[in-house]
């Protein structure tokens, strides 16, 4: 390659000596803004958004074509109700997301976020830049839970109005007895939504920590919904009894007790101290790992 | 530097592997505790009964005991048609508990003797007390300032006997009776008036005789028992089976007539827990199926009230099930309860429990589950709170067909389970319980607000007999949803039996209703049925009309409960130990943070020297030793090589100088200021080590600017332009760098290094990749950087490239600095070089012509002084 240019680089040297030190401020390093830009640029937060969008509609789809799913004989169901109304489908659109789907994708944002610096070489820039290393934590996951909470909050709301295309906006009709009023069930929708939250705080503190762990994206991906599948299947050995209650997954689906005519909080209450723990433990192990480690990807 | 990658994934891979083999660990450990079966001992003997007037009677029990004895004791008594085998379960279940349980066969059934006296008082009950004395003998039971310890329990034939053997055997300390009855004539005759006897529940009655008939069919050689002598059967024997002959006869007569004999009715009292109520002084637990068409919940209520009545204590549940199917009372509240009552926590006023059907949505699979709702007494089967809610309806005139066919069909023996199942679903199934001209009807306004129903609601009504002086009708309380649908929650009807009508005069009359447990949400409407015929009651034969009204004024006066959700421990303990654990470990890490910053001092006289490294150690994890002893410093405007062959720990020397990894020993100064993660100084400092790196799926240009960004200083300082003059990339920066070739990865890393152009910039094999005119290039641009006063660390392990663009070397092998110095002083002093093809000779003739010349080695390149180097080591 010519360099036809580098004359003028050598000139601009020339006349550019070295001024003040710069002014470098900690706080300022690596602003929400600009990793933001960084993750929402990326092909894996687009394909993420993609799913969250085209899945209700899949979904809406599926069930005008196939019609109503029949009650099966353990009773009414929630997937029997999906086609009341738009409320009824988001309830099923959430109750089929939140066991695995909305899992690998809080699992993809907290886990890939380092990792995948890692493995691009891009994080030892970062770190040498430098963004000290308790803030290029806080920032990632700063972003990376927010990443995961919008997933969790667009689900639903983008489900209900898919809904309301599809089947209408009918009172929700609760599997127990009885109906609720669309404006109820929007505040019950906004329970399971916050409750489903705090719960992802544990897979996304499992995830964060295998990300600070592994060089590879994959691997922290990977292994968080892999011990989430696990901890799944431990809890379906009922032997076990009520040593599953401190299991991470247990108290995963406690937000259907929203759904009742009489909100029982005793599961979700317990669930919410559960993923606070959780979440506390390994994202402290994380950033306890991340600032002693030696950075030699 | 592969080997570190390599590390990298497998310790990731052991990260995993531990916490997997943590859980399965964990697993294993739990369900080794949890399923750790205590031993169970049986015995199984006859024991003496009543006699059978001259005949002597044996009984068949069985006797577990539990691992550790002597232990409270259990008498557990069987249900109608069942022997000590049908218990099993339940015995063993009790024997794991801890307690010492003697399951027997009632006389009548199985291998014990004698008749079937339907829980007289002159047999089975006195029988039960024979058990309690030989149990009583037995060591393994424990006893409490010499009384012996010793409870009983039963379902349904064995509750009543519970109740009746507690009532006459003060020795009884504790008592469980579940789905059974109060008055024996009450169950088979009900009223809804409660005048009774009322209509005979004859299908019922049929289906228990049934069962005590099919006792006699085969009858091999009983042991003990009374009739096996009896060769050749007797037309009796088939009619009766091993029925007491008096019981049998009367009991063929009303199934006969539809109404009981006195004889019968008195008979049926001396089967009756109502007569010995009072006596009784052991704490009660009554549980009552809430589907049981045979023996309602206003069974459970009147036991309940009796035995409060001496001021004993009684606890009642409506569990789940009954005698219409659906679940059976679970083993875990028999142990509970005996293991409270035997402890002597058993007094003052009990809990009510009301399981509720489908009242939660399971988090396994999304449908409907039941939940446990405890209220703080016993309220009655009336309820304490009502809720008057106005019915509407014309008088409405309905037939009886002759011969009572069609019948409406509701709750029925042994199909009753099933029609349950979907009755409660659809509604559809429920249409069979309405034929049309049979019913009248007066139904609510849409409720306003949800309520539970719970007990025996009540309704005033009018009913006009027109031509018979009797009236049978029954009562039914229908929820009918917005969608339409009309369940009849249970599938329970009371029945009306009205008698000394005048054909054509109303007759007012209050009327209870079924009781039931049912949700009714807010737009559901509420309706009292009352139809002529039920196929499970007696109905009259000549056919017949009423015409039924409400009272005037009337309203429907709902039993209703208001319990909270049954919760096992105390969900908040969870929230505020988890916000604990959370919040002590967030201050843990924060403390932790402050404590481990580390205190190093910065050297104020080392604030001009660009890099002082003193005495610099790393080992890695693994033991392996990269840099060892190594001291050097770099001055203002000068370009550092660092040389030596690929593993001399150049990229750990320059890790550490950019605060990647920390050195196990010596220290790192920049500007005078210690190095560690993320200091300050590193600000000053452009780096380019092991390699670009950058997000593939954004453009080069992309990449520097938001690298620049986030470092968080002004845009004016980047100079970007110069970087980008750097890199030479052209158009390409506008690509994304996923495109790019090795070299120009390379460029657009050396360019990144001098965005803001850095005070000192550190290059870790800047040339790779980079073809002949570009690496001249980099030289120069090197050599200019330098000119302004700024510093410049190269590594390389080629060697001619650091003797052509560094001014100073600093030479490493196998992590320990060999040479340092000037690139002269280490290649050897300056001279000027004459080439001539004897050197002996042109210093004699230099000599002769008087010029000096001494005969001196040539200046070596740098490459044989750094292989003399590597080789002396």
């Amino acid at each position: 390659m010519t360099a036809p240019t580098r004359k003028g680089v050598h000139a601009r040297l020339a006349v550019s000596p070295p001024g003040e030190p710069p002014r470098f401020r900690p706080g300022r390093t690596l602003r929400l803004r600009v990793e933001f830009v960084r993750q929402l640029k990326r092909r894996r937060t687009q394909f993420a958004g993609a799913v969250v969008v085209l899945l209700p509609v899949i979904m809406a789809v599926a069930f005008k074509v196939g019609g109503a799913p029949e009650g099966r004989r353990s009773g009414v169901t929630l997937v029997s109700l999906a086609t009341v109304g738009a409320s009824n489908f988001t309830m099923f659109v959430e109750f089929a997301a939140v066991g695995f789907l909305l899992v690998v994708l809080v699992a993809l944002f907290c886990g890939d976020t380092v990792a995948s610096e890692a493995s691009w070489s891009s994080l030892r820039y970062l770190l040498a830049l430098p963004v000290p290393r308790a803030r290029l934590l806080r920032q990632k996951l700063v972003v990376a839970l927010s990443l995961s909470f919008a997933t969790i909050v667009a689900l639903p709301a983008w489900s209900l109005a898919v809904g309301t295309v599809f089947f209408g906006s009918a009172p929700a009709q609760s599997p127990v007895s009885g109906t609720l009023s669309f404006g109820d069930s929007l505040g019950r929708l906004g329970i399971v939504i916050v409750y489903v939250c705090i719960q992802s705080l544990i897979v996304a503190g499992l995830a964060f920590l295998l990300s600070v762990s592994v060089d590879n994206p994959l691997g922290a991906v990977g292994g968080a919904v892999l011990l989430f599948v696990v901890s799944n299947i431990i809890d379906q050995i009922t032997a076990l009894g009520s040593a599953r209650n401190y299991l991470p997954t247990h108290f995963q689906y406690a937000w259907v007790d929203a759904l009742s005519p009489q909100i029982s909080w005793d599961n979700m209450i317990r669930g919410t101290g559960v993923a606070l723990a959780y979440g506390a433990v390994l994202l402290a192990i994380a950033w306890l790992r991340f600032e002693r480690k030696d950075v030699t990807s | 530097m592969r080997s570190v990658g390599w590390r990298a994934r497998l310790r990731s891979a052991r990260v995993i592997v531990a916490v997997l083999v943590a859980l399965v660990v964990a697993a294993g450990i739990a369900l080794a505790t949890v399923n750790r079966t205590p031993h169970i001992r049986t015995s199984s003997q006859f024991v003496a009964g009543t006699p059978e007037g001259d005949t002597p009677v044996q009984l068949d029990t069985t006797l577990y005991l539990p691992p550790a004895t002597p232990a409270p004791a259990v008498l557990l008594a069987h249900g109608f048609g069942g022997t000590k085998d049908s218990v099993a379960g339940t015995a063993r279940a009790l024997a794991q508990a801890g307690f010492v349980v003697l399951a027997y066969t009632a006389r009548g059934f199985g291998r014990s003797g004698g008749d079937i006296h339907l829980d007289s008082l002159q047999y089975e009950v006195k029988d039960a007390a024979d058990l309690v004395t030989w149990l009583a003998g037995r060591p393994q039971v424990r006893r409490v300032d010499g009384a012996p310890q010793i409870g009983v329990a039963g379902s349904s034939y064995g509750g009543a006997l519970a109740l009746m053997l507690a009532g006459t055997d003060s020795r009884i300390k504790a008592v469980a009776a579940d789905i059974t009855w109060n008055d024996l004539a009450a169950a088979l005759f009900p009223n809804a008036d409660g005048q009774v006897p009322g209509v005979f529940k004859k299908l019922w009655a049929g289906y228990l005789f049934e069962d005590g008939l099919s006792q006699s069919s085969p009858i091999p050689v009983r042991p003990g028992a009374a009739r096996e002598s009896l060769a050749p059967q007797q037309p009796s024997d088939v009619q009766c089976g091993r029925f007491d002959p008096t019981l049998c006869a009367l009991y063929l007569d009303a199934a006969r007539t539809g109404r009981p004999s006195p004889a019968l009715l008195a008979l049926l009292a001396r089967s009756s827990p109502a007569t010995v109520l009072g006596s009784i002084r052991a704490p009660t637990l009554l549980t009552q199926g809430q589907d049981d068409s045979l023996f309602p919940l206003g069974q459970a209520d009147a036991n309940a009230r009796g035995i409060a009545a001496s001021g004993t204590p009684v606890r009642v549940q409506w569990r789940l099930g009954g005698h219409d199917g659906g679940g059976s009372l679970a083993d875990s509240t028999l142990v509970s309860w005996f293991g409270d009552a035997f402890a002597g926590r058993v007094h003052g006023r009990q809990p009510f429990r009301v399981e509720q059907q489908g009242a939660v949505i399971s988090s396994e699979a999304g449908n409907a589950v039941p939940q446990m709702l405890t209220v703080s007494h016993y309220p009655g089967l009336d309820g304490e709170n009502h809720r008057q809610v106005a019915l509407a309806g014309p008088p409405q005139t309905i037939a009886a067909p002759p011969g009572g066919a069609p019948a409406a069909i509701t709750a029925v023996p042994a199909i009753g389970a099933i029609l349950g199942q979907f009755g409660g679903l659809s509604g559809q199934v429920s249409a069979l319980s309405l034929l049309p001209g049979q019913v009248a009807g007066f139904v609510s306004a849409p409720l306003t607000r949800p309520v539970l129903v719970g007990g025996s609601s009540s309704v005033r009504i009018v009913v006009t007999a027109h031509d018979s002086t009797d009236a049978t009708l029954f009562l039914g309380l229908r929820v009918v949803s917005a969608q339409g649908g009309a369940v009849l929650p249970a599938n329970l009807v009371a029945p009306l039996y009205l008698s000394g009508l005048v054909p054509g005069e109303p007759t007012p009359v209050t009327v209870h209703l079924p009781a039931v447990v049912t949700d009714v949400s807010a737009g559901s409407r509420l309706a009292v049925t009352v139809a002529t015929t039920d196929l499970s009651y007696e109905l009259p034969a000549n056919p017949r009309t009423y015409t039924v009204a409400l009272a005037p004024g009337s309203t429907l006066s709902l039993a209703t409960v208001a319990g909270t959700v049954t919760t096992s421990g105390q969900p908040w303990a969870w929230l505020i130990a988890g916000g604990a654990v959370a919040l002590a470990i967030l201050l843990g890490v924060w403390l932790l943070f402050g404590l481990r910053r580390r205190v190093l001092h910065s050297a104020p006289e080392y604030a001009d020297v660009p890099v002082v490294i003193t005495d610099l150690g790393k080992t890695y994890k693994d033991g392996y030793r990269a840099v060892d002893g190594v001291s050097f410093r770099v001055e203002r405007g000068q370009v550092v090589g660092l040389l030596g062959p690929n593993g001399a720990g150049k990229t750990t020397t320059l890790r550490v100088l950019v605060g990647l990894i920390t050195p196990t020993s010596g220290s790192v100064h920049v500007f005078g200021e210690p190095v560690v993660p993320g200091a300050s100084v590193l600000a000053r400092l452009g780096a380019f080590i092991e390699g670009p790196g950058f997000l593939p799926h954004l453009t080069g240009l992309d990449n520097l600017r938001l690298y620049w960004a986030a470092s968080g200083r002004p845009e004016a300082e980047a100079d970007l332009d110069t970087a980008l003059q750097i890199a030479g990339l052209g158009e390409s920066v506008h690509r994304r760098v996923r495109t790019y070739s090795h070299g120009m990865r390379q460029r657009l890393g050396i360019a990144q290094a001098m965005l803001g152009l850095p005070e000192l910039l550190i290059l870790d094999e800047p040339t790779n990749g980079l073809d002949p005119p570009q690496i001249a290039e980099m030289r120069e641009v090197l050599r200019s950087y330098a000119a302004t006063g700024r510093t410049v660390v190269v590594s390389s392990h080629l060697l001619a490239e650091v003797e052509q663009s560094c001014t100073h070397v600093v030479v490493m092998h196998k992590g320990r600095l060999v040479a340092t110095g000037s690139v002269a002083e280490i290649a050897g002093g300056a001279s000027m070089h004459l080439a001539v093809d004897d050197p002996q000779r042109a210093a004699q003739v230099l000599a002769g012509a008087g010029i000096a010349a001494d005969l001196v080695p040539a200046r070596r390149a740098l490459e044989e002084v750094f292989l003399d180097l590597v080789e002396a080591e």
